[in-house]
């Protein structure tokens, strides 16, 4: 295979730099030849050379969905991208125990809730709960975290309280429910809500939920952010790594100052 | 029966289930709620909001809890007040709201006229929920009633008027149920909305005036296309007989009404629940609709295969408590749902197991199929895969009410082809395998029979062993979901109050003396 470009990098169907890609979508019009043209049009303003409307189908009414091919004609510079992810070597469930035990000597608590109006508790549930997801054990199954799973709609307000109450290392927030942005807000207001009380450097701050990264936790004021197929593991080792960060920068400083 | 099972098993999980709800039902007897009594208002003609957009309902409501009169039940004060100032409802309502009149205050007015004065109120709700029924019957047997497996769509716009334009053609597409879930937080709210709504989370506001928008929409399309669309809402939360109310009024054909969800699920306090749905149901029964329960919600949290007996174990107790509000069979639609992780070996065997095990326990139930979501990631071929999976099990076990998976499940509330392609991936799967069901004999003894009657045996166990406890400490214990909840913790439980000895609640009097009486349709009785 020649050699890719990463300077010039495009889509690849079965030829390098054919540019090839697959867009489905609807329009509000209704279904025959004109509504055809028109996405085939639209296509090549998004940038796409000999497009081809494979499949155009009726919804009822004024809708038309379509699936279109296209050659892209745009290409990324992979060489000057910048992508912050989270700071963290793998371990496992046993590293990881292994790890607190001997680096930090103690438990860590973590207090971890769905937030707001948002009642889908399944990803802040593979990550906490016992039984865990994807043949990995939750955070409640490590000996050496101490960890509040408090479900779902919980205020933010409970959250930080109980947080409080537990001394908690860390505080975990799930959003699933993402229309009208509704996540942004929700995790806004705890990160707020957590420097009002004066414990934003006690606490790491971590988002998680299918349409969080960790540029956008970042953004937000979060310590850390995770996606889709993050397992248990990923979140106990983060934790477990920056506490222990944590614990020399503020060694160091102690230092320091005396 | 498809599939060997041992009967004896069968009969004492109804037994034992049976049991269950008697217990239950003595609490509920005990008590009525400011949702149900809300519900009573609204049946004797209170509609509308205050200054402040409470709704009317709600004013008056307080004012009894205020004076510590709702046990008396809230028609007992309207009779009142209506016999004491020759008013209607509606306006003892808006003149109570404007401060110009106290609801609690009309002590002087015998019982037997306070009751006599509000007969034609009641009459007249009854009459034209009765209607809807009636109706409905009417549609369905003009239209072309849709072949089982059912299909079940949903729209989430959060604008009511978006979600008309998607559920029209969601039904030109070919699906035969629109569900418009609501808000996300709307469960939790311990009022209903009032008015038409633009602005939801998650999905749009249930409220009297979008019910009535959009069963206008389905029944033009239903017109259109020949067939007749059904029209589903939420009976969850703090409002549950309410919306069944509305639900009724507005010709709804199917409810979500699960008679332990908002424990569970929603921490709604458990009496406030059981007496909450214990009225919505009686109300879903007298208007012919068709509940819906929510057993795949167990599996959203906990292991579908591992946790499978829990489900059936609840089947048997939403079956119970639904025949005690007077629900008939046809309208018992039982709910499970299709989530084993698809990277199982055989994960397919087991759902087919689940599934005919219903089918064969639940006879004559509209047994209501939910798609796979929990393995659900953003990758919609895969998705789109697990979806046909789905359909085919559900076409071959002959479940009713397919709702069908959406490709982007867990990427975002269905796009109008989301929806389209859904209902594509389902008429071809069941049309290309139509009478699968019925050429199919099951190895005796095999991996399918085996895992049904091991999935039963556990359900007797955890029957046997909630009716030894009683229901209210087995969901203390974390048997469902294992997710714990105390009989005094939860939402509303400040909603519910003992009923005083001249309680009077008349819809719950005349409507199963009602259903009693039967006719040739069981849904309309006509």
């Amino acid at each position: 295979m020649p050699k890719v470009d990463l300077e010039r990098v495009r889509p690849y169907g079965d030829t390098l730099d054919d540019g090839k890609v697959q867009l489905a979508f609807s329009l509000p019009l209704r279904y025959g030849p004109e509504a055809k043209e028109a996405a085939r049009q639209l296509a090549m303003k998004m940038g796409f050379e000999d497009v081809d409307v494979v499949s155009a189908h009726d919804l009822g009414g004024p809708f038309t969905f379509f699936v279109v091919y296209g050659k892209c004609v745009h290409s990324v510079d992979v060489t000057q991208l910048h992508i912050p992810k989270v700071e963290v070597e793998q371990m496992d469930y046993f590293q990881i125990n292994d790890f607190i035990r001997d680096k930090l000597g103690r438990k860590i608590t973590v207090v971890a809730a769905c937030t707001g109006s948002d009642a889908h508790t399944v990803g802040i549930d593979a990550i906490i709960n016992m039984k865990g997801y994807a043949g990995e054990y939750g955070l409640e199954r490590y000996p050496w975290f101490r960890a509040y799973n408090l479900g779902a709609q919980v205020p933010n307000e409970t959250l930080v309280a109980r947080a409080i109450e537990t001394g908690a290392d860390a505080i975990l927030v799930s959003q699933i429910v993402t229309q009208k942005n509704v996540h942004i807000a929700n995790l806004t207001r705890l990160v707020d809500l957590v420097e009002a009380e004066g414990i934003r450097d006690d606490v790491l701050l971590i988002c998680g939920g299918p349409r969080i990264s960790h540029e956008l936790a970042l953004e937000l004021g979060f310590d850390a952010g995770f996606g889709p197929g993050t397992l248990p593991s990923h979140v106990a080792a983060y934790i477990a790594q920056e506490l222990v960060r944590k614990e020399h920068r503020t060694s160091a400083r102690l230092t320091e100052e005396r | 029966m498809k599939l060997n099972l041992d009967t004896d098993k069968i009969a004492r999980c109804r037994e034992c289930a049976s049991d269950i709800a008697d217990e239950v039902m003595k609490g509920v007897e005990r008590v009525t709620t400011t949702a149900i009594e809300r519900t009573v208002l609204r049946l004797v003609g209170v509609d509308g909001v205050d200054s402040a957009g409470v709704p009317l309902p709600n004013v008056l409501v307080d004012m009894l809890r205020e004076a510590g009169r709702l046990g008396d039940g809230a028609a007992c004060h309207m009779g009142r007040a209506v016999a004491a100032t020759g008013l209607s409802p509606q306006a003892i309502a808006d003149k109570a709201a404007a401060g110009e009149l106290d609801f609690a205050s009309f002590d002087d007015v015998e019982d037997d006229r306070a009751r006599a004065v509000l007969e034609d109120a009641i009459e007249a709700s009854l009459a034209r929920i009765e209607a809807n029924a009636a109706k409905r019957c009417e549609l369905i047997e003009k239209l072309d009633p849709g072949t089982e497996p059912l299909i079940y769509v949903i729209v989430a716009t959060g604008n009511i008027y978006e979600d008309v334009g998607q559920a029209q053609s969601a039904a030109r597409s070919g699906a035969d149920i629109i569900a418009v879930i609501r808000s996300t937080a709307q469960s939790l709210l311990d009022y209903v909305p009032y008015g038409a709504t633009t602005e939801g989370f998650g999905g749009t506001f249930a409220t009297q005036e979008n019910f009535r928008i959009m069963r206008k929409a389905l029944d033009e399309v239903s017109l259109e296309t020949g067939r007749y669309i059904r029209l589903v809402n939420y009976c969850s939360g703090l409002c549950m007989p309410e919306i069944a109310a509305m639900g009724a009024m507005e010709r709804l054909d199917m409810m979500l009404n699960d008679s332990m969800y908002g424990i569970l699920f929603r921490d709604i306090n458990m009496k406030r629940t059981f007496a909450d749905q214990h009225f919505s149901r009686m109300l879903n029964a007298y208007a012919g609709i068709t509940i819906n329960t929510g057993e795949d919600n167990y599996l959203t949290t906990s292991d579908a295969y591992e946790e499978a007996h829990i489900v059936l174990a609840s089947q048997f107790i939403n079956e119970a408590l639904a025949y005690r509000s007077g629900l008939p069979d046809e309208q018992i639609g039982l709910g499970h749902a299709f989530e084993i992780d698809p990277a199982t070996t055989n994960g397919f065997l087991y759902e087919v197991a689940q599934a005919q095990m219903a089918r064969d326990i639940f006879p004559n139930k509209p047994l209501k199929y939910m798609p796979p979501t929990k393995y659900m990631t953003g990758d919609i071929f895969k998705g789109y895969l697990m979806n046909g999976m789905f359909n085919l099990a559900g076409v071959m076990t002959g479940q009713s009410i397919q709702l069908l998976g959406m490709l982007t499940e867990a990427v975002h509330t269905p796009h109008i082809h989301d929806r389209y392609l859904a209902i594509r991936n389902a008429k071809y799967v069941f049309n290309n395998a139509r009478n699968l069901g019925e050429e199919i004999t099951f190895k005796p003894g095999g991996i399918v029979e085996s895992r049904a009657q091991q999935v039963l045996n556990k359900a007797t166990t955890t029957l046997e062993q909630a009716r030894e406890t009683g229901l209210m400490a087995a969901i203390e214990d974390g048997v469902f979901a294992g997710i714990s909840r105390t009989p005094d913790g939860g939402r509303g439980l400040d909603g519910v109050v003992e009923r005083n000895p001249e309680y009077w609640n008349p819809f719950a009097e005349e409507i199963p003396a009602r259903l009693t009486r039967g006719g040739r349709c069981s849904s309309c009785r006509k």
